[in-house]
């Protein structure tokens, strides 16, 4: 069983309280000159994303939670899981559909992606921050109309819809900010 | 191209730090207070519970933890008011308010009125930080203050109890009462001090070196000073009884024995000093570097030391 002692933690640190995965927002250490030091930390449940505080004396042990952050390539979905490949190993991991929850809309098959494991098993997916997806629907814009303002609705290959300029066509390629979920460019194939 | 041969604060800040070190041993120059300068490494450390000693390698030798000991050899001889601005060092502590290695000024006045050593200490920082009002609470009321268990009359079960509710979650693993209130000091009770305030009176068992009230001997003689919020100075009506401060240490050996932690011996040099005759006297030390903080309206130590132990 691994351990981390309190002068181990920083920001990102995993850690299993109460039987649940944690991941340190904040650590202060605070110590009065003469007296007993703590470290106050703020911690963020890995799987509900709520944010505790919780109290340690200074070198108490903590238990780690075994997550690993890793690269993976996504391969398709059955509806019910999302299953993606370790590039290496090429171990396969299935990602059930609440763990993957609205990030699958940014999902392209082939793609590489950060699936955090907990125990082995996915606990969150990251898409890349750029995805390049194909336009399947959108209302035909003005011909001609490459410059002046304006935004209409685009429904993309893998379901998300995002705001676009009125140019742009059903068919085209477009590049996709995944973390604000907007429209960068056209991007040549 | 690694950029942490740097210092980290601004070189302007490095310049004013070097006019507060001169402007401060003018000070002490204009009350003819003398600076003496002491080893940093000595054969012994100290016992104190939660204060870890670093140790040089080659000799054994611990670096000091704060120049007390020698100090009061110096005043015990008879060398008179004194003032130190020097290094010491504390394993472990590290954090926005905290560098394992870090910049002490501590100084006695013979005598031992306290009162008039926190009328200094409240014009050397008014000559660095500028005027504003000072008031003074004692430790206890301050807890009163937030709806606290009075510490001195408080059972051990109720200063717990206060802690876990105060955090609203399981408490640390092995709190005690002292720890207790140590938790409910620096993360309940000093944020909510006055800007400028000085904590009075507290409980015998956080005595360390100060003597016990002679009048309520359930606190001690010893104060601390806090601006905004962060902890500036503590001062002692020093203890002078030399087999009063043997007994102190030895409970707080038998302390690091009971937790497993390593037990350093008692400075025999200074208990003998203390037995040959420690005058009368109040000291103080201060934490220069958190004092330069609140000069600068700087939020975290790194603004203002050159080299942070990360860099170190």
């Amino acid at each position: 069983m691994a351990t981390y002692t309190t002068n181990q933690f920083k920001s990102g640190l995993k850690l299993l309280l109460d039987g649940e995965p944690y991941s340190i927002v904040e650590n202060e250490f605070v110590k009065p000159g003469k007296g007993q030091a703590f470290n106050r930390v703020k911690v963020r449940n890995l799987k509900t994303g709520k944010v505790i505080d919780r109290t340690f004396k200074s070198g108490e042990s903590v238990e780690a939670a075994d997550v690993m952050e890793t690269e993976m390539q996504y391969l398709y979905n059955d509806g019910e899981f999302y299953y993606f490949m370790a590039p290496e190993t090429f171990e396969q991991h299935a990602a059930p559909l609440e763990v993957v929850g609205d990030t699958g809309k940014w999902l392209k098959e082939q793609d590489i992606c950060n699936v955090t494991l907990y125990n082995g098993e996915p606990l969150s997916v990251e898409p890349p921050p750029h995805v390049t997806l194909t336009v399947t629907q959108t209302d035909p814009g003005l011909k001609g109309d490459t410059s002046s303002g304006g935004n209409k609705p685009a429904t993309l290959e893998t379901g998300a819809v995002v705001q676009v300029p009125l140019f742009i066509q059903e068919g085209e390629l477009l590049k996709v900010d995944t973390r604000t979920g907007e429209y960068v460019s056209r991007a040549k194939d | 191209m690694t950029e942490d041969w740097r210092p980290a604060a601004q070189i302007a800040v490095l310049h004013r730090r070097a006019e507060t070190l001169a402007d401060i041993r003018q000070f002490f120059i204009d009350r003819g207070v003398r600076e003496v300068d002491t080893p940093l490494l000595a054969a012994a450390g100290v016992t104190d519970r939660h204060i870890e000693g670093l140790r040089e390698q080659a000799t054994g030798r611990w670096l000091q933890t704060s120049p007390e000991y020698a100090m009061k050899r110096l005043l015990a001889a008879g060398f008179g008011d004194c003032y130190q601005i020097t290094r010491a060092f504390r394993a472990g502590e590290q954090g926005r308010r905290h560098n394992p290695e870090f910049s002490i000024l501590e100084w006695y006045r013979t005598g031992s009125d306290g009162s008039a050593l926190r009328d200094e200490i409240v014009e050397l920082v008014e000559a660095v930080l500028g005027p504003a009002p000072v008031e003074t609470r004692s430790y206890a009321e301050a807890f009163r203050r937030q709806g606290l268990p009075d510490p001195l009359d408080a059972t051990d079960d109720e200063i717990l109890g206060a802690a876990t509710q105060w955090l609203s979650g399981p408490r640390p693993i092995g709190l005690d009462r002292e720890a207790g209130l140590d938790l409910l000091l620096s993360t309940c009770v000093v944020p909510d001090l006055p800007s400028r305030c000085f904590l009075v009176d507290y409980p015998a068992s956080q005595a360390v070196l100060a003597r016990l009230n002679p009048t309520d001997p359930r606190v001690a003689d010893r104060f601390e000073l806090f601006c905004s919020g962060v902890e500036i100075a503590n001062g002692f009506v020093e203890l002078t009884d030399a087999h009063a401060l043997r007994a102190r240490f030895a409970e707080d050996q038998a302390w690091r024995r009971r937790q497993g932690r390593p037990v350093p011996a008692m400075d025999e040099r200074l208990l003998a000093a203390m037995e040959a005759g420690l005058p009368a006297c109040a000291g103080v030390a201060m934490g220069l570097d958190r004092l330069i903080m609140l000069r600068e309206g700087a939020d975290s130590l790194e603004a203002v030391l050159a080299f942070p132990w990360n860099r170190a």
